[in-house]
């Protein structure tokens, strides 16, 4: 949550840099490729794919705004409104509730003191239900930005929230 | 059975750099391919082998890459489709993490195949840290002369791009998985035409899964038939199967295909049998689209022979008593599983993943998971249970994309198989209201 409304976003000159190498990948004309990654790059640096930070990447890729929202809004990773610090992104899907996972996560709700799609008033956590990650046969599973976290248990969940509030 | 040509190595310390690979024999095949082979003799290689899309349609690799059309003057595209969404599949991942090298040495090979000079490997978004292996050893590669201009001096030209996808299972459809490589929404095309004739930025594409194009560099170095050889019938090769659920030994295996069902299940070199004092109840064999089987089917055909872990045995009987081998997401049910629940939380699955396009799709899938809740949730009549069977049948064959299918078939064969389970939650609706309830009928277990 590092972007007040209204305030222009810019990639910093490395990620600006990666940016442009990520463009130069496509074909020539095919630029519009590149709006995954570079939405994906985006939301590393604000935290959320912000209204501004879209208007700014449709520059970058020299097309219109509303080609950047249709396309953020029809996939589940990109978060439109402002999340915590950590987004916690639990599977929910049938092999991980099969190894325990809707007890796992109804415990982790109650550590936190919060329902999946919402943020700690500390703005440190936000729950997020997702669907299968591709890690069934370690379930339960959730993720945290690039981390897995498998074999989940409530003891392990308490481990984790602790070392991430400190 | 134990026969390993794709994970020979993954335990190999260091497995996932390129010298270490190497030194287990690593792009012997890329260099066989291009420079003492043509791209015509490495697709009749592949056809020889008579490999099937992993991904989980099963159609022959071979054929495939032979209906590639070749207008002059017009690029020609791989695609490697590693979105694995599909519940209960997790192989992909697994041999992309372990031996990234695996999968660049087979886009090299098939990309040459194919007359290829840019490929794509579409990963899902979420396995970003994977992503990060792949390009890490893409680099690797590139330095080495494995990837980029005039390969290992054989005049070919190859460069290889990792997209990552932004979350929806959808895009593992092939046809929305290139409108999503082309900065769009996951839309599915109609089919035809095929991404063979018609695919990235409207040009001739194959689209591979990730086990399918690595299977190319044992093809290369051993040959089609000795590839043809292993296997049973027209199932070729070994299968990747990703085991979940109630069994001591969760993981992904590589198995010969033609191992019996109930020797997968059992034996202590895959599975390791049912959760210790519990029994068998439900199968679900090939991610969460396929039919559902109770034990009996799950272990036998309906003539009582033993089934076998292959496309045709698995869909031996079609949907009366049969399943599909699919993505090879093999979940398996103990009998504290609750089907009323699982069926539920599949369809809310497929609720949320349509993309909307065609309305029996948007709309059946909504009506499917609204009234499998009312029933789990203590809140069903009898007559939704011949509700769900017609919602089912109307979204059959009847959308764009198999999605709709893949979320009717779930549902219609929950009831045709556990069907005194769904009238058991509405004769007690108390009981059903409990998250897990222990439901114990008249089944066959094993
Ligand atoms: N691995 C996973 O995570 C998932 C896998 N699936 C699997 O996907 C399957 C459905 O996939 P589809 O691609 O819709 O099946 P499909 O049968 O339409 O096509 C299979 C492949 O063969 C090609 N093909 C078929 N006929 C062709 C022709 N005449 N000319 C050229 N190419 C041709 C298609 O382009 C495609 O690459 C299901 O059976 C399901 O098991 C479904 C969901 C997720
Ligand atoms: C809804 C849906 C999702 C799919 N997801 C995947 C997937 O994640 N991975 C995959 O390889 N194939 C997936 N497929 C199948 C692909 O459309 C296509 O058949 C496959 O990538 C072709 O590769 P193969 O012939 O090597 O299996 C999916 C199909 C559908 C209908
Ligand atoms: S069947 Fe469903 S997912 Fe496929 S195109 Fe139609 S609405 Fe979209
Ligand atoms: S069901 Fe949870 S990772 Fe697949």
């Amino acid at each position: 949550m590092t972007t007040e409304a209204n305030t222009p976003v810019a990639f910093t000159p490395e990620r600006l840099a990666k940016a442009n190498e990520i463009i130069a990948r496509y074909p020539a004309g095919k630029q519009k490729s590149a709006l995954l990654p570079l939405l994906h790059l985006l939301q590393e640096q604000e935290g959320w794919t912000s209204p501004e930070g879209m208007d700014y990447v449709a520059g970058l890729l020299q097309i219109q705004p509303i080609e950047v929202y249709e396309v953020a809004s029809f996939y589940t990773m990109y978060h439109l409104d402002p999340v915590g610090k950590h987004v916690i992104e639990y599977c929910r899907t049938g092999p991980c509730c099969l190894m325990g996972g809707e007890d796992v996560y109804a415990h982790l709700k109650q550590r936190l003191g919060i329902e999946a799609g919402q943020t700690t008033p500390d703005g440190l956590f936000t729950i997020k239900e997702v669907e299968c990650l591709a890690a069934c046969g370690m379930g339960p599973v959730f993720q945290i930005r690039e981390q897995y976290y498998m074999h989940l248990t409530n003891e392990r969940v308490d481990e984790i929230i602790a070392e991430l509030s400190k | 059975m134990g026969r390993k040509i794709l994970t020979e190595h993954i335990n190999v310390p260091g497995i996932e750099t390129l010298d270490v690979y190497r030194k287990q024999g690593g792009y012997s095949a890329v260099e066989k391919a291009l420079k003492t082979m043509t791209p015509e003799a490495v697709v009749e290689e592949v056809k020889k082998a008579g490999v099937r899309g992993r991904g989980g349609a099963g159609f022959p690799m071979g054929m495939k890459w032979s209906f590639l059309a070749k207008p002059e003057g017009v690029p020609r595209y791989l695609v490697c489709n590693a979105d694995e969404s599909e519940p209960g599949t997790f192989k992909d991942h697994y041999l992309m993490k372990n031996l990234p090298h695996l999968l660049i040495e087979g886009m090299i090979i098939s990309s040459f195949a194919l007359g290829a000079n840019t490929s794509f490997i579409y990963v899902r978004g979420e396995l970003m840290y994977v992503i990060n292996i792949l390009e890490k050893a893409i680099a690797e590669a590139k330095a080495a002369g494995l990837l980029g201009k005039n390969i290992l001096g054989s005049g070919y030209d190859l460069e290889l791009v990792v997209q990552p996808g932004g979350g929806a299972y959808i895009c593992g459809e092939e046809t929305a998985l290139l409108e999503s490589l082309e900065g769009k929404r996951g839309n599915p095309r109609n089919k035809p035409p095929f991404p063979a004739v018609k695919g990235l930025y409207q040009c001739p594409t194959v689209v591979n899964n990730v086990e399918s194009i690595a299977t190319t560099s044992w093809i290369v170095n051993n040959g089609g038939d000795a590839y043809a050889a292993i296997g049973i019938g027209r199932s070729t090769g070994t299968k990747l199967i990703s085991a979940s659920g109630h069994i001591k030994k969760p993981g992904v295996y590589e198995i010969e295909l033609g191992v019996p069902v109930e020797e997968f299940i059992y034996s202590d070199e895959w599975c390791g049998g049912i959760r210790e004092g519990h029994q068998l109840k439900a199968l679900v064999a090939g991610g969460s689209s396929v039919p559902i089987l109770p034990a009996n089917l799950a272990l036998k055909l309906a003539n009582g022979e033993p089934r076998l872990m292959s496309y045709e045995s698995l869909s031996e009987g079609g949907f009366q008593t049969g399943t599909m081998l699919g993505s090879g997401g093999f979940i398996v049910f103990d009998e504290t599983s609750c089907i009323v629940r699982n069926t539920w939380n599949f369809a809310r699955f497929y609720h949320h993943e349509s993309c909307g396009q065609c309305s029996p799709c948007r709309e059946g899938t909504g009506w499917m998971e609204k009234v499998l809740h009312r029933i789990e949730h203590g809140h069903g009549s009898m007559h939704d249970i011949d509700l769900l069977v017609d919602v089912a049948k109307k979204i059959e064959g009847n959308t764009i994309c198999p999605l709709g299918d893949a979320a009717a078939w779930p549902v219609a064969s929950a009831i045709r198989h556990f069907r005194d389970e769904f009238e058991w939650h509405i004769t007690n609706p108390f009981e059903a209201t409990q998250p897990g309830a222990v439901f114990r009928g008249d089944l066959v277990l094993a």
